[in-house]
């Protein structure tokens, strides 16, 4: 958990979430999460039914790689809240970089908490995720 | 919507976290995991969206012995899905994902069994030079553990798009 005294507002972490997307991930996150919408994972149907150039990631294995970077800086089981818009699609070869941003330290209920500022943008830097999240800090 | 048993298990966990990119041990290493805080092995904070796994109904999965599939097989399409199951956790049910927000009470621990209940919340629409018109429609899910203690919180929004959207 981060600590009050070695935090300030304005700080950020980055990482790369992932470095050249494999549609095998994506087939990964569908046998994980239960979600099979064809859309992920069936590129004939995608391209020839449903009128995309070729299938792209979940949305939420977007948010999830996003959550990777996030509780890796806040630390584990220091969320509080974590909520993103989706902006764009999430193509098969994307790399992709998450970014937090301290915006504020305060009280919630006698406990520190920070609010944080959250995107995620792709190989040309266009925001694919956006929004924020609250985390439990050590006052 | 409603789940009646979501088994919490470990081997699902570290399922999930690698498909996340998430190499964590806390999501995969009991022995790491037991001299944490925590005490034992937790879900990764996007966990809670498998509970689609538990809804017998999920229209996203294909059915043994059901009314078929939509995805390609010998032709482009199969079936079609059947839209009346509601989507688990979130906006994939209607059409596309466009917001998801998780609040979290308690934390989710392997060997948790959560139930779930989902309702309808706000629904809007919005004119879109890409899509045309879009419908947003809002889910509110609850997770509560075998306590009965409400953990998660989650708000799901999804849009129906009049086109295909390619960016």
């Amino acid at each position: 958990m981060l600590k009050e005294n070695e935090i300030k507002v304005g700080d950020t972490h980055t990482a790369v979430l992932v470095e050249d997307l494999k549609r095998t991930q994506i087939v990964q996150y569908a046998g994980a999460s239960g979600d099979y919408n064809p859309l992920h994972t069936d590129e004939i149907f995608t391209t020839q039914v449903a009128g995309y150039p070729s299938v792209f990631a979940h949305g939420m294995l977007s948010m999830g790689l996003t959550g990777t970077m996030l509780t890796d800086y806040v630390g584990d089981g220091a969320l509080k809240k974590y909520g993103v818009r989706f902006t764009n699609q999430v193509w098969p070869g994307d790399t992709l970089t998450g970014k937090a941003t301290i915006i504020e330290i305060r009280e919630e209920d006698g406990s520190k908490v920070i609010d944080l500022m959250i995107e995620t943008t792709n190989q040309n830097d266009i925001a694919v995720i956006t929004g924020s999240a609250t985390a439990a800090i050590e006052g | 919507m409603a789940i009646n048993k979501f088994l919490v298990e470990a081997s699902h966990i570290m399922m999930f976290a690698r498909s996340v990119g998430d190499a964590n041990p806390i999501y995969h290493d009991e022995d790491y995991a037991k001299e944490t805080d925590l005490g034992g092995i937790i879900a990764p904070p996007t966990f809670a969206q498998s509970s689609a796994q538990f809804d017998p109904d999920y229209f996203l999965r294909p059915k043994i012995g059901g009314e078929g599939w939509f995805g390609s097989g010998k032709e482009a399409s199969g079936a079609k899905p059947s839209k009346d199951s509601g989507g688990s956790g979130g906006g994939a049910a209607m059409g596309l994902h466009a917001e998801q927000h998780f609040e979290y009470h308690k934390p989710v621990k392997a060997g948790d069994i959560l139930s779930a209940t989902t309702k309808p919340g706000n629904s809007w629409e919005k004119e879109s030079k890409r899509a045309g018109k879009l419908k947003f429609s809002e889910s509110v899910t609850e997770y509560r553990n075998q306590d009965g203690e409400l953990v998660i919180t989650a708000t799901g929004v999804g849009v129906q798009t009049e086109r295909a959207v390619d960016s």
